[in-house]
């Protein structure tokens, strides 16, 4: 669980996060949406650490970000797998390399339990013939998947994903978010993805924050996103041609 | 203002680089990598470079000697002496600077931009110790490359100088080894220590702290050799007075 109290981050004149407050609970899907420029990215960054936040609090299972000292957030991020946009695989590492790069830092397991491990994983996110492959030689799917077994290799407690479906086709997008769901549930994770893909809230999203000019301007389900009556909300869901028919669709039936 | 900036964030990062050290046994491969790209892959280009100057050095001086009172053993000594005391270690260090230095900049600037460098911070690894500590290791053995270029530097100096017929063999020979003082030897491998430290960690600190994408990868690099050349020069300078002044 990550509970985050009124923060605020600023970069030189530039008020990015202004006052946010919320909480994402374990085993669900937390998705963070909002327009380019709306704070997405450095809220994300905030909560892993790579921020800190000048005002309010984060607080991962009660520990307080603030009040740890350097080796004890170094520890926290242990505990933390991250997907990034452009899965930011070591390109001079095969497959197996990268995903068993986590549990050679930190674990204590021999060469062969490592390896296990990572094909235990590999084979979790569906990836088969691949180990000894570049990640340059892989495509963007596989290599997001790649992502994903490297980041919950070391049993994460929390998983952030900054934008897992960007560039890839609907098909395979529907794909990766319904692996990062799946997973979340089965380990009790507590992930948070950074989106903007309509696709990704409708299906997996278990909960939405919505975040415009740096404030939470909405929070709430994928079931109540579609009902809502806050017009920036409705201005960004219904934003293109599809939505606006299934909306259209909606009220029809509803009348 | 900047420049003062970037002075104090160059010395804490060089705190973080020897802060938190990677795990020996990954640590180890990281170093023996380091090794072939930097030292052992500059070595063709040091060779080259050192052999010819060597010769081009040898053949000015026989050819500015026009006064039969100066000894033809002249220019062996002239070789040795600006082989070992500039050449080897300053001039091939500016060499490094473009090839070595734009390498570690633009490789560490791609994994800044392509965020694998988050990706180590996210897992908790120290990616200052895990990037930089091996190039500074692996750069200790920069005084061999040195001695290699030291050594060919004479060596086609030699050669230019028998077979141009601009003296014999037995002058250059006498040249080479009249009023040596093996503290020049120590001057020389000190600058040389000094350099590989700035080699490693001024291009390091250009690609660690660059921002942008591929197009700002170019000027870091560039940025990294302009700085690590006018930082070599400057402490070229100041142990040259501080060790012979």
């Amino acid at each position: 669980m990550i509970e985050v109290k009124n923060i605020h981050k600023t970069f030189g004149q530039n008020h990015v996060l202004k006052g946010i407050s919320t909480l994402f609970e374990a085993g669900k899907t937390n998705l963070i949406i909002g327009q380019s420029g709306s704070g997405k990215t450095v809220f994300l960054k905030s909560l892993l650490g790579l921020h800190t936040p000048d005002e309010g609090e984060i607080l991962y299972s009660d520990r307080r970000y603030s009040e740890m000292d350097s080796t004890q957030r170094r520890n926290l991020r242990k505990e933390m797998g991250m997907v990034f946009q452009g899965s930011a695989l070591f390109d001079s590492m095969t497959v197996l390399e990268n995903v068993m790069f986590p549990l050679k830092m930190f674990s204590k397991m021999s060469e062969s339990e490592m390896k296990d491990r990572a094909n235990f994983v590999i084979n979790r996110v569906n990836l088969s013939n691949a180990n000894d492959r570049l990640p340059s030689e892989i495509s963007g799917g596989m290599q997001k998947r790649v992502a994903i077994a490297r980041a919950i290799v070391n049993n994460p407690k929390y998983l952030f994903c900054d934008e897992p479906n960007s560039g890839l086709d609907p098909k395979t997008a529907i794909v990766i978010d319904n692996l990062i769901h799946e997973i979340t549930a089965e380990y009790n994770i507590t992930t948070v993805i950074n989106t903007h893909d309509m696709n990704s809230v409708m299906e997996i999203g278990e909960k939405i924050v919505f975040l415009k000019n740096g404030h939470k301007e909405w929070e709430g389900t994928n079931k109540e996103i579609f009902k809502t009556d806050n017009a920036a909300v409705t201005d960004f869901v219904y934003s293109s041609e599809l939505f606006k028919k299934v909306r259209q669709m909606y009220i029809e039936e509803r009348d | 203002m900047q420049y003062l900036k970037n002075f104090g964030k160059y010395f804490l990062m060089l705190r973080e680089v020897f802060s938190k050290p990677t795990k020996w046994n990954i640590m180890k491969n990281l170093i023996l990598k380091e090794i072939d790209d930097l030292i052992y892959g500059s070595l063709g280009i040091i060779i080259f470079i050192s052999f010819f100057i060597g010769g081009v050095v040898a053949i000015q001086t026989a050819l500015n000697i026009d006064s039969p009172l100066i000894p033809k053993y002249l220019v062996g000594f002239t070789t040795r002496q600006s082989v070992i005391l500039e050449f080897s270690p300053t001039f091939c260090s500016i060499i490094m600077a473009g090839k070595v230095g734009s390498y570690i900049t633009s490789s560490i600037g791609t994994m800044r931009v392509t965020e694998q460098i988050d990706a180590l911070e996210v897992m908790g690894v120290n990616s200052l110790n895990y990037l930089v500590f091996p190039k500074i290791i692996a750069l200790l053995l920069y005084p061999f490359v040195i001695a290699i270029s030291m050594y060919l530097g004479i060596l086609g100096g030699w050669l230019a100088a028998v077979m141009g017929e601009y003296t014999t063999s037995a002058e250059f020979v006498k040249g080479l080894q009249i009023d040596f003082k093996p503290f020049h030897i120590f001057y020389a491998f000190a600058k040389t220590m000094a350099f590989a430290f700035i080699l490693a960690t001024i291009p390091s600190f250009y690609g660690y702290y660059m921002k942008g994408g591929a197009l700002e990868v170019g000027k870091a690099a560039t940025t990294s050799f302009v700085w690590t050349s006018v930082v070599i020069i400057i402490v070229n300078y100041l142990l040259t007075q501080m060790l012979l002044g």
